[in-house]
């Protein structure tokens, strides 16, 4: 059918092939940490694969041969060759740079730009595929009796493209609002237009009614509304969501990126891209699962968007109950007495960059002879892994990070609960309170410690659900009210 | 290739990230998305087939600019993740203590 395509030797398909199972084997070894570490090394010699394939068997042309050429028979492109690797030297410098300086609490905002970054190639990819249809072998050039000859792309090859485009360009804008979200260059809290869903309806609907009619005609003006729409669905989608949902929204991105690559892959042909495409746009999905059940809510419903927007007021009187307040002393004086510690972290703890005085916190304990855990809940932070990578930073065994339904049996053997930073996944109510916005919700049983210690800025705050924390109350609660990291540190010297 | 071959790889391979995916520890999910953004910037092979083609300047000109993007993400991709995963260390054993 496609007579380009058909005519790509054996060899360069098997490497694309060989470039795909690369990548399911980086992705495999993320199993283990021990494992982790060759399998990313395989996704580095997949992509190089990939790379060298490509650019051995496209090796830029020369469009006019002079007779000097001809004599020596350079048919080669140097000057389009030192573009191509000046291209790759910028864009991989700049990558190196910004992988080696980020810091570990800024990844969320990294991984959102980097998602933003695969969505415009996408589009620009099939932009010069619409403009050079030609070159990707997608099309034919028709040249009718006494009229200028003129290329069609393929129909198929338009639907690909229009999806891959449409995809890349929600990538793109979605995720620069997610970046502008996370990199607090803008507010976390839901920006909610009137009629917003009549509007978002609409635009996909055109959005999909284009790429239908591109099939028809392959005017420019179809080609840019698409991509033009697609954008701004991309930024419409994204606005309304709250921070606290983020974790939900960057791994749907990841999974539009995914998407998109696998578009652009059944437009090229490419094996590579397609099976890449694949694993990714299935990895984020699995993640958006994981996510939403951690927060026992529906994907359409954080799609929808607005969570957090409406402080509950009927709690107002919440605010004047009696609660018990400790110092650092206090909490150092019982966790030294303690057989066992549990450590709840959540995005508190990030914001106060305290990884690394918990760490020295729980060091101490051990010396004592205290036994130290950490409990993670899957929603704690901004993204999926986010604690983890926070305490592995802080050089925290990953052994002693354990998982929600992994620890949540050993609270009520446990001596002292210290959560930091975390609040609407250790609220009891969730399990209790009906009419509770995260009734539900898998949450940290960390109540049936002994003692739960509760390190909180202030009393007046609430978490990301804008509810009242009935743990603040109990009778086996010391709230230590202060910056996550400062209270850490006086607890830290107390010890000594 | 035809469409159908294209479409029964891409549907075993969905089915092979679903499995793959569900396999990898939870702890090591930002590790994930970070590589995963790394490989899917695969699709600078479109790009470096756009950079490299002659008869439309317009187009090998965003195929550049797309091979810069994805290069960003290539090299920034693998090499955070790579750092990230060398931070995931096992505990000591109480005997090597031997850096203070």
């Amino acid at each position: 059918m496609h007579e380009a395509a058909a005519a790509t030797p054996a060899w360069v398909l098997l490497a694309y092939l060989i470039a795909g199972v690369c990548f399911i084997l980086a992705l495999r070894g993320l199993s283990n940490p021990e494992s982790s570490r060759r399998g990313n090394i395989t996704g580095m010699i997949g992509m190089a694969i990939a790379v060298v394939t490509t650019l051995v068997t496209h090796q830029p042309q020369l469009a006019y041969l002079t007779p000097a050429n001809i004599e020596h028979g350079i048919t080669v492109d140097y000057n389009a060759w030192l573009e191509i690797l000046a291209a790759i030297a910028l864009g991989g410098g700049v990558g190196l740079v910004v992988a080696r300086k980020i810091h570990m609490t800024a990844m969320p905002q990294l991984i959102a730009a980097f998602h933003s970054l695969v969505g415009m190639a996408a589009v620009l990819v099939g932009a010069a595929a619409f403009l050079n249809p030609e070159a990707f072998g997608i099309a034919v050039r028709i040249t009718p009796i006494a009229s200028p000859s003129f290329v069609s792309i393929f129909p198929v090859s338009r639907i690909e493209m229009g999806l891959g485009v449409a995809i890349g360009a929600i990538t793109f804008s979605g995720s620069v609002i997610a970046f502008l979200k996370l990199n607090s260059n803008m507010s976390g809290k839901p920006i909610l237009l009137p009629l917003r869903h009549v509007i978002n309806l609409g635009t996909l609907v055109a959005i999909l009614g284009l790429i239908a009619y591109f099939t028809q005609d392959q005017a420019h003006w179809v080609f840019a509304t698409i991509v033009v729409l697609s954008f701004a669905i991309g930024f419409l989608l994204i606005i309304p969501i709250g921070g606290a949902d983020m974790p939900v929204v960057i791994s749907m991105l990841n999974s539009y990126s995914g998407w998109a690559a696998a578009a652009m892959g059944f437009t090229l042909h490419n094996t590579a891209m397609v099976i890449t495409g694949a694993l990714v746009g299935s990895s984020g999905a699995i993640l958006s699962y994981i996510m939403c059940r951690a927060m026992n809510r529906s994907f359409i419903s954080v799609i929808a968007g607005g969570f957090g927007a409406v402080a509950s007021s009927g709690d107002a009187a919440a605010i004047d109950r009696p609660y018990k307040r400790g110092s650092a002393e206090d909490a150092a004086f019982l966790m030294k007495q303690a057989e066992q510690v549990i450590i709840v972290p959540g995005y508190g703890m990030a914001v106060a960059q305290a990884q690394h005085a918990v760490r020295e916190m729980a060091d101490l304990l051990k010396k004592e002879g205290v036994r130290v855990k950490y409990a993670i809940h899957p929603v704690a932070g901004r993204m999926p892994g986010h604690m983890n990578v926070l305490l592995a930073e802080a050089n925290v065994p990953y052994d002693e990070v354990f998982e929600l339904e992994d620890i949540n049996s050993e609270f009520a053997q446990t001596d002292v609960a210290y959560v930091i930073g975390a609040n609407d996944v250790t609220n009891p109510a969730a399990k209790s309170d009906k009419g509770s916005p995260i009734y539900g919700m898998p949450v940290l049983d960390v109540e049936k410690a002994r003692t739960c210690l509760f390190v909180k800025r202030s009393m007046g705050g609430v978490g990301y659900a804008g509810i009242d924390n009935e743990l603040f109350y109990r009778d086996n609660t010391m709230m230590l009210l202060g910056d996550a990291k400062k209270m850490t540190e006086e607890i830290v010297k107390a010890f000594g | 290739m035809d469409f159908i071959s294209i479409l029964s790889i891409f549907v075993l391979a969905c089915f092979v990230g679903y499995y793959v995916v569900w396999s990898v520890t939870p702890a090591l999910h930002t590790p994930l998305m970070s590589v995963t953004n790394a490989i899917s910037s695969v699709i600078v092979v479109g790009a470096l087939i756009a950079a490299a083609a002659a008869g439309s300047p317009s187009s090998k000109w965003l195929g550049l600019v797309a091979v810069a993007l994805a290069s960003v993400n290539i090299f920034g991709g693998f090499a955070v993740t790579q750092r990230m995963l060398s931070m995931y260390k096992k505990r000591e054993r109480p005997v090597d203590k031997t850096h203070a």
